[in-house]
């Protein structure tokens, strides 16, 4: 399914008030395939964005339009459940919108709320394989209060709600806030699996840059409810200068870029860590070759 | 006799697995300590031990000389240790950021007049004062934190613990919050307490705890700890990025000392090495 969304505006409150602006004429195309990130400062309309794009926040008249995929969310027959299935929407911190008594009920919610023609029988397999797909033990979890588990398993249960009705989008903003090093590893690399069985494009808001150049495909830039700028990790992060007028972090990969390129050392990679690395021009005598600038 | 003494502390919630087991740490005035440990090792039970929250089951704190196990001395702790926990909305209370600044104070019994000098004090520290008299539902959560960072600050307590409370911020916000509390430190010696799974807030500490399973299995300065590269993953954690990036070009064969865990060292130290020819 590809995402266009053209000329968005949204205020919370009256749009004649400049402050209340969150969005102001926001237009993007996300492929299908792509691992998008989205990356901004805070207050910047990453959140107010992504929730409009399975209608969790109303498109406004002559607010622009939403296409995703097959679904026109600005059409009063758009069919919101049906949306909902195919483009999963994991929030910040969604641990605390754990709500059922057993993890069951709250894994199977998603699948009676927006799958109601699903039979008992086969919800509870796509209960097993959501639980499965996170990494928790279907038959020792299943019974168990979701108060009862740790952080990152809560967060695991939460997840395996969102995707147990098989999205082929996934949206996520700002997931792995909170989590431990390998807890972080260990989302990233689930996320890489999704991506590589039914879910077909992956939309990530994060703070993290080191995160998006590693793991996106392409990535935008929100400031002051705009879009800055689109385009490749390799792209964005290059323009050093004005990430920093924006607020923003680089990658360590793109800082190290910078100093060397400063210092007259070219290094041309993609911002991952080991493309920086294996670009990084290495003498005999343990010294780095400046190359052409 | 330190600021913050633990001495063989244990705690646990259901009386049979310890989330903290025997912990000793002290903290003097002025120092700057960072806690770091997987998910569940027990760091933020560690906080709320602190400030006096829960009370351990066996083992004693003492801040400032008066022990937490004294149920008397709880309104004493609470004005020397402040406690920003990860989750800004279970921390805001009032529906005016201002109002939401001054209810600490207030509830500590602070002269109405130096109250509004407190809320000017903390809502600059982290950069809100434009939103003085915004409702704090309004906010995004990078700007909710803040607020209750400086709810805390406006208590002007001796020791600061911040339980990942930077881990919803931007990287502005989270760099002008440890600014804020970086200055606290040095120009008005306020003691640090800072858990994080960021390792680059790690790095300047003085003192680094490595929990683990209830336990604190190492301790030493940030160069220590992170000499120590295969124990941490043990543990499940991480060297900072920079560090990592060192490591793996040194594996390549570029001639970097060790030891290098910030980027701009690393940024330095690559610059040095290039060729002339
Ligand atoms: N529920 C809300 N009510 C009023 N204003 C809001 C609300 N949520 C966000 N805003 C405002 O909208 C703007 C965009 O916020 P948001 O979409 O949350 O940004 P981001 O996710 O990039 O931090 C900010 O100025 C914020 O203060
Ligand atoms: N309110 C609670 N009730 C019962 N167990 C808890 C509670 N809070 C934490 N625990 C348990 O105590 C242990 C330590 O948790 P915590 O201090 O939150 O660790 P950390 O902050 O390092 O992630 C974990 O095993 C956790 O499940
Ligand atoms: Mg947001
Ligand atoms: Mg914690």
């Amino acid at each position: 399914m590809r995402i266009e969304v053209k000329d968005l505006r949204y205020s919370y409150g009256e749009a004649k008030v400049l402050s209340n602006i969150a969005l102001d004429g926001v237009s993007l195309t996300v492929e299908e395939g792509d691992f998008f990130g989205i990356i901004g400062q805070t207050g910047s309309g990453k959140t107010t964005f992504v929730q409009h794009l399975n209608g969790l926040i109303k498109l406004g008249k002559d607010c622009g339009s939403i296409k995703v995929g097959g679904y026109d969310l600005g059409d009063k027959k758009c069919d919101f459940k049906a949306l909902r299935a195919s483009l999963g929407m994991v929030f910040q911190y969604p641990e605390y919108q754990l709500f059922a008594e057993t993890v069951f009920d709250d894994v199977a919610f998603g699948v009676k709320n927006f799958m109601p023609e699903v039979s008992l029988e086969k919800t509870q397999e796509m209960v097993k394989e959501a639980l499965t797909t996170v990494g928790l033990n279907y038959d020792k979890i299943k019974d168990k209060s979701p108060f009862d588990l740790s952080g990152g398993q809560k967060r695991r249960v939460a997840i395996a709600g969102v995707i147990v009705t098989k999205p082929e989008v996934l949206v996520l903003d700002e997931p792995v806030a909170g989590l431990d090093p390998v807890g972080k590893r260990e989302f990233i690399s689930l996320l890489h699996r999704l991506h590589g069985s039914f879910v077909k494009t992956i939309i990530l808001v994060s703070h993290d840059m080191d995160l998006v150049a590693e793991n996106c495909t392409k990535a935008a830039i929100f400031s002051h409810g705009k879009i800055y700028a689109v385009g490749s990790p390799k792209e964005i992060f290059s323009r050093y200068e004005e990430l920093q007028n924006l607020g923003l972090d680089l990658p360590v990969t793109a800082y190290l870029t910078r100093a060397l390129e400063n210092n007259g050392v070219k290094i041309n990679s993609d911002f991952t860590v080991d493309g920086f690395i294996n670009a990084v021009r290495i003498k005999t005598n343990g010294k780095i070759d400046g190359g052409e600038l | 006799m330190a600021l913050l003494n633990a001495e063989n502390v244990s705690f646990s919630y259901d009386k049979r697995i310890k989330a903290v087991k025997n912990v000793s740490l002290s903290a003097n005035e002025g120092e700057y300590i960072a806690v770091i440990g997987h998910n569940g090792s027990g760091k933020s039970t560690l906080a709320k031990l602190f400030n006096g929250l829960m009370r351990p089951d066996e083992g004693n704190i003492t801040v400032d000389g008066f022990s937490v196990l004294e149920k008397k001395h709880t309104f004493e702790i609470r004005k020397r240790v402040g406690v920003v926990f990860q989750n800004p909305d279970n921390q805001l209370v009032a529906s005016i950021v201002e109002d939401d600044v001054a209810f600490g104070p207030e509830n500590l019994g602070v002269p109405r007049a130096e109250i509004k000098e407190r809320i000017d004090f903390a809502l600059s520290a982290v950069g809100m004062e434009k939103f003085r008299h915004s409702s704090p539902t309004r906010l995004s959560g990078g700007q909710k934190q803040r607020i209750a960072i400086a709810g805390v600050l406006a208590l002007k307590p001796k020791i600061l613990v911040l339980d990942e409370s930077t881990a919803m911020l931007d990287p502005q916000g989270r760099k002008e919050v440890l600014q804020v509390v970086k200055k606290l430190n040095k120009e008005q010696k306020v003691t640090v307490i800072t858990i994080t799974h960021y390792m680059d807030e790690v790095v300047d500490a003085d003192t680094v705890y490595v929990m683990n399973d209830g336990e604190i299995a190492l301790k030493g300065t940030p160069a220590e700890i992170f000499k120590q590269k295969d124990r941490l993953k043990g543990y499940g954690l991480e060297l900072p990025l920079a560090a990592e990036i060192a490591d793996k070009l040194i594996a390549r064969g570029v001639r970097l000392p060790d030891g290098i865990l910030t980027e701009e060292r690393l940024a330095e130290e690559l610059c040095a090495l290039k060729s002339k020819i």
